[in-house]
């Protein structure tokens, strides 16, 4: 009987394919705006991740200036010595990073290459989460004596050397030559979309005396041990900082620290509540879908008003015209489900690709999005179908 | 649910069964149908009207029964009656010896499904559906394996001569064979007694001769009782038995000795026109 009921259902759905289509497009436009929605933001959120934990996590970046990032400028430069004070004066702290950097095209094999050329220190590959890949890091001796030697980026190997060895070999920053004496493995993209192999290591004396000529440090890494108090470290180096760089009670810092994990929580925090709203702004379309069904439906039971006192007369019970109408509905708003699921499928993909975020299946949300247009199936197609199945059949067949 | 009622309606049927030709019911057995003293009254207190006012009725197995009367008589009323579409205010309705009035909404429906026809004024087919799938609706409601119903559908078809025509909607038939396809409809389920309101109401005369030879076969042929009601003195002359309704009541009862359907050929097969 039920097998009948089905077939009875999609006999009549296949009647009227242009209403049934019209019907279930508030289905298919809901499924679809939910799946999408929830797809995208899983991308986003997993793509600001993944930026994020590509800068190193436990991670405080220190710079001059008021604010972070560009037109922040106004404090002066830190000095190699700060570092070395807040290694040596916080707790919970696992490497110190000076940092300096400047742009400059460097020359090796015959080729050459724009990159940035970064002065720092071993602890700039921990606080950066850097693993040497070939070759080794800097020698002690060579990080106090500004030797000239270097680390490049996996970037820089491949522009300069292609398929030649590089270890061993020379390279020359501006007026200085010197030898590469270790390869850093490949990390890719970086958050804010640069290319973070894209660079030369030397020691930072050596960039310091040969070649930008000053002593200036620009940023300073600092890599918190894991379980440390972020806030509690942050608080003491602003104050450490601030007690360094003699700036009175009244004046504001001339620095600012960045948390690069606090970074994190903020910015996929941001797009988890982005999902989660447009998810249930899309929820109230698929909603709005499950009312559309409800008037087609009964618009449809209005218009069959006769076929169902035949029906009725004929001998039908009472639960099988439910039944019917009832069935009639849900394979409607499946129906719309499915074709939701294809569609939002489509969008995501390409959708993915235009806005560069990763495109993650999300089964449970297929899943649930299918099952909930079922679902408004039998709530919003019920009330129809008991119209339906109470009818007198005299009264119907008599309907014009 | 309905089972024990059911199941005495089960028994009831082989009654039924041996006494397929009209002419073999003895005077003194059980009718197929009995009404007694049946009232049916619409609506409530001082707006209340009175559609059927006492009516006593026994109809046998086999019998062919013209219902007649003006409009508002109340001929449509014990129609429904009869059809098991209405239950009574008061009065007793057997049908097989069973208590029809007493019985729910889905007994009914399950009395109906197993042992009435319908054929109404209006044919009431399925739009956009086959003359095939309209004729085999009923058997989906007793549950028919689909082999079966497209074979009995076939056949019904065939026998009220519109072989040929099972795969076309019904907007593409005239509206004699819309009736014949109801006809089919009615009688692919083998029931004991046929329902036809009004049949010939919509068709000019010469189709509504043939609807009528089609109603005389299947109760001279199938041992189908046949309950018709019409307003044309020409119809009801097809009938073995001719009750008239005035004001609710049975007026006149008599017997047609010479029915219009004797000795008539079966009605020529049309096969579809190419042009159609």
């Amino acid at each position: 009987m039920l097998l009948n009921t089905l077939l009875l259902a999609l006999r009549s759905i296949r009647r009227n394919l242009l209403r049934s289509f019209l019907t279930i497009l508030g289905i298919v436009i809901g499924v679809s705006a939910v799946i999408t929605m929830v797809t995208l933001g899983n991308g986003a959120t997993l793509a600001v991740q993944n930026q994020i934990s590509s800068l190193g996590t436990n991670l405080l970046q220190v710079r001059p200036g008021q604010r972070m990032g560009p037109g922040g400028g106004g404090g002066a430069a830190f000095k190699e010595e700060d570092a070395a004070a807040i290694s040596s004066q916080i707790g919970g702290i696992a490497a110190v990073a000076p940092e300096a950097r400047t742009g400059a095209t460097v020359v090796a094999n015959g080729r050459n290459w724009t990159s940035s050329v970064i002065g720092s220190t071993n602890d700039w590959l921990i606080t950066g989460n850097w693993k040497v890949g070939q070759g080794r890091e800097f020698s002690d001796d060579e990080l106090r004596a500004g030797s000239a030697v270097c680390l490049i980026g996996e970037t820089v190997r491949r522009e300069l050397f292609g398929s030649a060895a590089a270890v061993g070999a020379q390279l020359r920053v501006k007026q200085v030559s010197c030898e590469i004496i270790g390869l850093l493995a490949s990390k890719g993209q970086g958050a804010f979309g640069n290319d973070q192999d894209d660079m030369v290591l030397v020691p930072i004396k050596t960039l310091q005396r040969r070649i930008t000529g000053n002593n200036r440090v620009n940023t300073l890494l600092v890599s918190m041990m894991d379980g440390s108090d972020s806030t509690r470290v942050k608080a003491s180096l602003t104050q450490l900082l601030r007690e360094r760089r003699k700036l009175a009670d009244t004046d504001e810092d001339n620095f600012n620290v960045l948390d690069t994990k606090q970074l994190a929580e903020t910015m996929s925090g941001t797009t988890k509540v982005m999902t989660t709203l447009l998810g249930a702004v899309a929820a109230v379309s698929l909603l709005v879908g499950g009312i559309g069904i409800m008037n087609i439906m009964l618009v449809s039971v209005t218009e069959r008003t006769r076929e169902i006192g035949l029906r009725l007369a004929i001998g039908a019970l009472e639960r099988e015209v439910l039944l019917q109408f009832l069935i009639e509905a849900v394979v409607l708003a499946s129906l719309g489900g499915l074709i939701g699921i294809v569609l939002a499928t489509i969008a995501s993909m390409v959708l993915a690709g235009v806005m560069e975020v990763p495109y993650l299946f999300n089964p449970g949300v297929n899943v649930l999005s299918f099952v909930f247009s079922a679902a408004i199936g039998v709530v919003f197609g019920y009330f129809p179908a008991r119209r339906a199945a109470r009818m007198d059949p005299i009264d119907a067949l008599r309907h014009e | 649910m309905s089972e024990p009622a059911a199941g005495t309606v089960e028994t009831g049927n082989a009654v039924a069964g041996t006494s397929v030709h009209p002419l073999t019911v003895a005077s003194g057995e059980m009718p197929l149908i009995r009404l007694q003293g049946i009232t049916k009254t619409y609506g409530e207190g001082t707006t209340a009207f009175q559609a059927l006012k006492g009516v006593d009725l026994d109809i046998h197995a086999g019998d062919f029964v013209a219902i007649m009367g003006p409009s508002g008589s109340g001929k449509s009323t014990a129609m429904n009656t009869l059809g098991c579409l209405d239950r009574p205010t008061t009065g007793a309705y057997l049908f097989q010896g069973v208590r029809v009035e007493s019985l729910t909404r889905d007994q009914r429906a399950r009395l109906r499904r197993r042992y009435f026809g319908f054929v109404f004024q209006g044919f009431n087919l399925l739009a956009r559906t086959s003359a095939q799938e309209n004729v085999e609706l009923p058997l989906i409601y007793r549950g028919e394996p689909a082999a079966a119903r497209h074979a009995a559908a076939a056949k019904a078809l065939e026998a009220v001569g519109l072989k040929g025509w099972e795969h076309h909607m019904p907007s593409e038939l005239s509206g004699g064979q819309q009736q014949r396809v109801a006809i089919a409809r009615a009688m692919v389920t083998e029931p004991a007694v046929l329902l036809a309101d009004e049949p010939t109401g919509n068709l000019d005369t010469q189709r509504s001769r043939e609807i009528m030879d089609l109603l005389w076969r299947l109760n001279v042929d199938h041992g189908i009782t046949v309950l018709m009601v019409t307003h044309e003195a020409d119809m009801a002359s097809y009938a073995r038995r001719i009750v008239r309704f005035v004001d609710g009541v049975i007026a006149d009862d008599t017997p047609n000795p010479h029915p219009a359907g004797l000795n008539k050929p079966a009605p020529a097969p049309t096969p579809p026109s190419k042009a159609a």
